[in-house]
């Protein structure tokens, strides 16, 4: 075949998707960037270099904001870290037992929460947290610990810590996925020799399958922190609204853009400072994926060989 | 550790917990959905039998009479963005692994850029650009965003498992004088359709439950996906607990459908190595 002959084809069929991609994800992401740098003189935009992000990460009332959304955003991903990855690992380790009886129907169970819209899962929650149903005050006395019921997602000091929760109890499914087909394709006859070799299931694991599936943990690191930084959005709009209160606690990144560029009761929505906490993002997540791939990444490749 | 019947009895113990855990609120839900307000904060455990079913909460969802119009709304907008994801990717993943030219390694790590970073971050842009071109309050503003915030995942997954394919299957193909897009249509696509339906599960749930680009590119009354409509219209009805609840049953119920439909097929894609980390 010619060679113009082939640049047809490669035309054709690469062409559509990258247009889409380029122009709905990539151009927009740029002109965000760009437009982090400009600032709206006299209803012109004028350039003004980092300025924008001068005001950001120090006018107080910038200031305060984005760190406290940020501190926040690094408490949900602690969280998630410490508490959602490691149930996953336990429920897929037990999945990945050989002639489980029910694993599908457990698999399917376990799964379920994350499918659904986070608006449902925020709402559910919330009336069942709620102290008007009273349904945890019940349960709570019923297992001997009532005095200790309080409208967790009201107090400043709970708020965050309960939405968190919340996230955890709908998302555990992905990580769950991720650890259980990592640990379906360890090759047999590994697990073979490890028992020949007298170790019991719980060496087995510790030792044999763990070391092997090192690389989905790094990529659910790095899969919850990305998540953590934009999709908490979701949730916290529903439960806690877009002042993300009380009084601020429950505030992420993707709330504070949302308010910074579309305005809040009496603030003013502004789009050059929208695009600057959006591109502030944007040096967070890469500053976490380089670490990821140049960090992480590499070095557990390098311990796989 | 299989043979002993004590820790088989522990493992279950654990698992049949968290299913507990994983159920509970939505039960819960589902059949207080079916009382009436009395019914829902006299006995909200009991099941909806009796005198304590009431269908009022069902009656008021269906008199506020826009809900046909979201589900249709989020089905036009899932299904034609899947669409579109499944086939632009797959035409994108065969050229990559398929065709040796200039650029096509970095075109292709060009292209999985998105799965790192997320296409939210151009939402101040992005609603620029639909304000220009006038697709603000479209569906079609929705689908163009989806169709690109899908692409990476999918193109990333089918060039894997295209990688892994033998590609003597196309070549007989070529000797029997079938034209590229034949090749395409009648060879690859069906080569792929075991990883067809995991790059379809993962790209239809965001895109289903989404709140963020609905709230922004497209609120109005006419444009309104599932996902928004059911939260406005529970900030507007939080005193009438019945319509709150049969609302949020109604919400669960298509994606409760579609999982059962593909959940088994679902697993097997990823175990079948579509998604190795």
């Amino acid at each position: 075949m010619t060679r113009s002959g082939w640049r047809g084809y490669i035309v054709f069929f690469l062409a559509p998707a990258t247009l889409i991609y380029t122009i709905f994800a990539i151009y927009p992401i740029a002109e965000s960037l760009r437009l982090s740098l400009f600032a709206e003189r006299d209803s012109a935009a004028l350039f003004v270099g980092f300025d924008n992000y001068q005001k950001l990460f120090t006018e107080p009332y910038w200031a305060e904001q984005f760190w406290n959304a940020f501190k926040n955003n690094v408490w949900l991903f602690v969280l998630h870290m410490l508490i959602q990855n490691p149930i996953a690992l336990a429920l897929a380790a037990i999945l990945s037992i050989p002639n489980l009886r029910g694993a599908a129907t457990y698999r399917t169970i376990f799964f379920l929460p994350t499918l659904l819209s986070v608006v449902v899962i925020g709402f559910i929650w919330q009336l069942i947290l709620s102290p008007l149903w009273g349904i945890t005050p019940a349960f709570m006395n019923f297992i001997g610990a009532g005095s200790f019921f309080a409208p967790w997602l009201g107090l400043e000091s709970s708020a965050l810590t309960t939405v968190t929760l919340i996230s955890i109890w709908q998302y555990v499914g992905i990580p769950m996925m991720l650890f259980y087909a990592a640990l379906l394709n360890i090759p047999e006859e590994t697990l073979e020799a490890a028992r020949i070799d007298g170790l019991n299931g719980w060496w087995i694991f510790w030792k044999v399958k763990l070391p092997l599936i090192l690389p989905t943990l790094g990529l659910v690191g790095i899969l919850t922190y990305i998540g953590n930084f934009t999709a908490s959005f979701d949730l916290i709009y529903t439960l806690q609204g877009g002042l993300a209160g009380p009084n601020g606690s429950t505030d992420v990144m993707g709330t504070f853009m949302f308010r910074t560029f579309f305005g809040f009761q009496a603030q003013l929505g502004d789009v050059n400072m929208g695009a600057t906490v959006a591109s502030s993002l944007f040096f967070i997540i890469l500053l976490g994926v380089s670490v990821y791939l140049f960090g992480v990444q590499r070095r557990l490749q390098r311990y796989q060989a | 550790m299989r043979n002993n019947p004590l820790s088989s009895i522990a493992i279950h113990s654990v698992l049949i917990l968290y299913s507990l855990l994983a159920l509970f609120p939505l039960v819960l839900i589902a059949i207080n959905s079916f009382k009436s307000k009395k019914g829902i904060f006299r006995d909200p455990m009991a099941l909806p039998l009796g005198d304590l079913y009431s269908s009022k909460g069902y009656q008021s969802v269906l008199a506020n009479g826009d809900f046909p119009l979201y589900f249709g709304n989020s089905l036009i907008v899932t299904l034609i963005s899947l669409v579109f994801i499944l086939l632009l990717g797959a035409m994108a993943a065969h050229a990559l692994t398929e065709f040796r030219f200039k650029g096509n390694g970095l075109l292709g790590l060009y292209l999985i850029l998105g799965i790192m970073v997320p296409i939210r971050l151009g939402t101040v842009a992005l609603l620029e650009l639909f304000v220009k071109l006038g697709l603000t309050n479209t569906l079609t503003a929705l689908v163009l965003v989806y169709t690109a915030q899908g692409l990476p995942i999918a193109i990333f997954i089918f060039t894997e498992f295209l990688k892994s394919v033998s590609g003597e299957i196309k070549d007989s193909a070529r000797i029997d004088g079938l034209s590229e897009y034949r090749i395409f249509f009648e060879v690859v696509l069906p080569l792929i359709r075991p990883v067809i339906a995991t790059v379809a599960v993962f790209s239809m749930i965001p895109i289903w439950n989404d709140l963020w680009f609905p709230l922004i590119l497209s609120p109005g009354e006419g444009t309104r996906t599932v996902t928004l409509g059911i939260q406005q219209f529970i900030g507007q009805y939080t005193v009438n607990w019945s319509a709150v609840l049969a609302a949020l049953s109604v919400a669960i119920m298509p994606v409760l459908v579609m999982y059962v439909i593909f959940s088994k097929q679902l697993i097997r894609g990823i175990t079948a190595g579509a998604v190795k980390g």
